[in-house]
């Protein structure tokens, strides 16, 4: 036990005082909010940029709706004829809305186009398609006459609030959410497995490559060493990762203080055209504030904080004793290449099985890949935001189990001897061999 | 004689392949024991067994008369042909950890390396990473973790290779103080001049059968054909040589070299001994050289190896 406590220790400082392992841990936060930041960064910049559109409207009906906003300023070249105002846009403004002359309001709709040296923004487009739809549809009922304030009377916002038979209420916001952390709590277990789990194949062909292998299990057993290599690295693992939430946490918290008006103002500047839409979206964005909050009151926090360690743990040591296996088995890590496919195989499966699981959390596939041990850490975790029924989870969990111990103890044999094989590429034929010896 | 090490009717397969059938050694106690035999004898298997590395599987081990245990691993010191350290551990703290993964105490073991490190000079290494050092530097820090918690049984496979002259000896010169400080060791090589010079008894394997083993001494004796190398003065050659000839085997002669006018190997008939060959000698010739042939340990492999096909 002393012993196995010294390989852990040893392993775990080896872990942690490589430079690698200190630039990654304190750098890969950094990038990631650096990343953030410059998203932000670009969103406003481009939100900020002002769009000259011009516009002939032969109709002469249009018009008037072509208030400018915040980031479009409309110019009306009617007068111009629409030869000129091209040649006129095409040396200053970003494009040209040409509106064609049309009597009857039932082909208004038709000819209108758009002239642009590029491509034009389709959010742009969007936007003048709304507004033109919106007013071509008035200026419609204004001629049956029917009057436009009864119409808007009749105007209804339905939205289906869903709520389970416990009366917890739930919403699409709230999927939304399980869906982030789920997939999130997925991806990383799926990260750190592969990051990790090479590690310890790495550490396993250093020793075997370095030849102290045979000095050290002459002192302690193979599996000793195999295990307290896993568990150092295991936890060297944990600490990267709490190193990595609580910078990140922190740094995000810097970041969208700093930037945090700006976001408001430029998410309301969208809506600006339509004071009414405006105040929609004001209302949603508070309610939506306070969904997502009671939303993340509504996760099975607790559940999933445990069931996290637990399928991390249970995955990472059954991936890792196979990636220690494998190490013993070669030589030098490009021989790993043949190994490596069928281990990595369950592993990306489990990857796009659970982001399809995260639209259909409660269907066979994924309730069967929930359970099948090498792809449940990735896809249980992945489900368990959206409420699984327990025996499920125990199911799943005892299976994982199961399969970690039988995966330790085959992996330990091969590692056994494959520690003191040199120069034989293994197959998986001899593979076979040494679990009989 | 008490015997540090007893190994039983050890058997160890693998799969199809035999590595070690059968084998059987005593190692006394304070005893430089030479485990000898070709590239891929089984010595290396045996010690592997010793070690607990592997299981045998037919057989037992005992140390110091008790059967082999998980804690008689820090009663055994180990430098195998493959060694090697970590590379980016420091040399100090790597062998603290070494030292402890044997069952040392950490202030002990810093102790007695330092002991160490100041017999070999090399104090000043202790913050230098292994892949900062020569190979025959870093082969030094390894003999101090095999050494450095005073094991019983000493088990060195290859120990020289690696060293240049200058420090093979040191380490030969450190084994045998070892020895008399009361450790035994094991000793495999098959580099048979240093067998000469350090092994009191031998075990030679070939194609995992043991072939031979005893004192060496003992070994020479049993080896040895009866054969004599003799320098001889005298006035007429051919007539002795004939004389010479009749009464007994002679297998190859050179005239006149540089202090005697014949010299050549003659060997004993049967029931002869030596003083017949020195009397038949004395009246005919100034006998100036007279030696016993011994076999050599070289000798002595290569003939059983040879003898074992």
């Amino acid at each position: 036990m002393d012993k196995l406590k010294l390989i852990i220790k040893r392993e775990f400082l080896a872990k942690v005082k490589n430079k690698s392992f200190i630039i990654l841990t304190i750098l890969s936060p950094l990038l990631m909010v650096g990343l953030f930041s410059l998203i932000i960064f670009l969103n406003e910049k481009n939100s900020e940029e002002v769009r000259n559109v011009a516009f002939v409207d032969e109709s002469h009906q249009l018009a008037s709706i072509f208030t400018d906003s915040e980031s479009t300023k409309y110019i009306n070249l009617t007068e111009l004829g629409l030869d000129e105002a091209k040649l006129k846009t095409k040396e200053l403004y970003y494009g040209l809305l040409y509106i064609q002359k049309n009597d009857s309001l039932k082909n208004l709709s038709k000819g209108i186009t758009f002239f642009s040296e590029d491509t034009p923004s389709l959010n742009l487009l969007r936007d003048i398609e709304g507004m033109l739809e919106k007013e071509i549809r008035d200026l419609k009922i204004t001629q049956l006459d029917v009057d436009i304030e009864k119409i808007k009377a009749t105007e209804t916002a339905v939205e289906i609030t869903t709520e389970n038979f416990l009366g917890e209420k739930s919403s699409k916001i709230g999927s939304i959410l399980r869906m982030v952390v789920g997939g999130g709590f997925g991806y990383l277990i799926f990260m750190f497995i592969i990051i990790y789990g090479t590690s310890v194949m790495r550490s396993v062909i250093e020793e075997k490559t370095s030849r102290i292998i045979e000095v050290i299990i002459s002192s302690v057993k193979p599996f000793q060493l195999m295990l307290g290599k896993i568990i150092g690295n295991a936890l060297a693992g944990v600490l990267q990762f709490v190193i990595w939430m609580i910078s990140l946490g922190f740094l995000m918290f810097a970041i969208t203080s700093f930037f945090g008006v700006e976001i408001v103002s430029s998410s309301s500047s969208m809506a600006q055209m339509n004071p009414e839409i405006l105040q929609q979206a004001q209302d949603t964005s508070i309610n939506d504030l306070q969904l997502v909050l009671q939303e993340i009151k509504n996760l099975p926090i607790l559940t999933m904080f445990f069931s996290f360690i637990i399928y991390f743990l249970g995955g990472y040591l059954i991936y890792s004793s196979i990636y220690a296996a494998i190490g013993a088995a070669v030589d030098s890590e490009t021989d790993t290449q043949q190994f490596m496919m069928p281990v990595l195989m369950p592993l990306i499966i489990a990857i796009y099985v659970g982001f399809s699981v995260i639209e259909n959390p409660h269907g066979p596939i994924a309730l069967g890949f929930s359970l099948f041990p090498l792809t449940s850490p990735i896809v249980m975790l992945m489900r368990i935001p959206f409420g699984v029924p327990w025996w499920q989870i125990v199911t799943s969990m005892l299976l994982l189990i199961i399969t970690f111990i039988a995966i330790v103890w085959f992996a330990a044999k091969i590692y056994r001897v494959g520690i003191l094989m040199y120069g034989k590429k293994p197959t998986y034929k001899e593979l076979y061999k040494w679990l009989k010896y | 004689m008490k015997n540090i090490l007893t190994v039983e009717n050890v058997c160890k397969n693998y799969g199809s392949f035999t590595a070690l059938n059968n084998i059987s050694i005593t190692v006394p106690q304070g005893s430089v024991f030479g485990l000898l035999g070709p590239n891929g004898a089984g010595k290396t298997s045996l010690i592997r067994i010793i070690n607990q590395i592997t299981l045998p599987d037919k057989g037992t081990v005992f140390i110091d008369g008790e059967k082999l245990q998980q804690r008689h691993i820090q009663d055994i010191g180990y430098l195998p042909e493959e060694r090697g350290l970590y590379k980016s551990m420091k040399v100090g703290e790597q062998v603290l950890y070494l030292a402890q993964l044997k069952g040392m105490s950490k202030s002990e073991a810093k102790k007695k390396l330092l002991y160490w490190f100041e017999k070999f000079e090399i104090t000043d290494w202790w913050n230098k990473k292994i892949q900062e050092l020569s190979k025959g530097m870093a082969q030094k820090v390894q003999f101090i973790v095999t050494v450095l918690h005073t094991p019983k049984l000493l088990i060195f496979d290859e120990p020289f290779s690696g060293f240049d002259p200058i420090n093979a000896n040191l380490i030969k010169d450190e084994i045998l103080k070892l020895r008399d400080e009361g450790a035994s060791i094991i000793f495999s090589t098959h580099r048979m001049e240093s067998v000469e010079e350090l092994c009191d008894y031998i075990a030679l394997i070939d194609k995992s059968n043991k072939i031979l083993d005893g004192k060496l001494g003992d070994i020479k004796q049993q080896f040895k054909t009866n054969q004599f190398e003799i320098g001889l003065l005298c006035n007429d050659k051919t007539a002795l040589l004939n004389q010479i000839k009749s009464h007994f085997n002679l297998e190859d002669h050179k005239e006149a070299t540089f202090n005697a006018d014949l010299r050549m190997l003659a060997t004993l008939k049967n029931g002869e001994t030596s003083t017949d060959l020195i009397q038949f000698l004395n009246n005919k010739a100034q006998i100036t050289h007279f030696t016993e042939i011994i076999p050599s340990a070289n000798d002595i492999f290569i003939k059983a190896v040879a003898n074992n096909g």
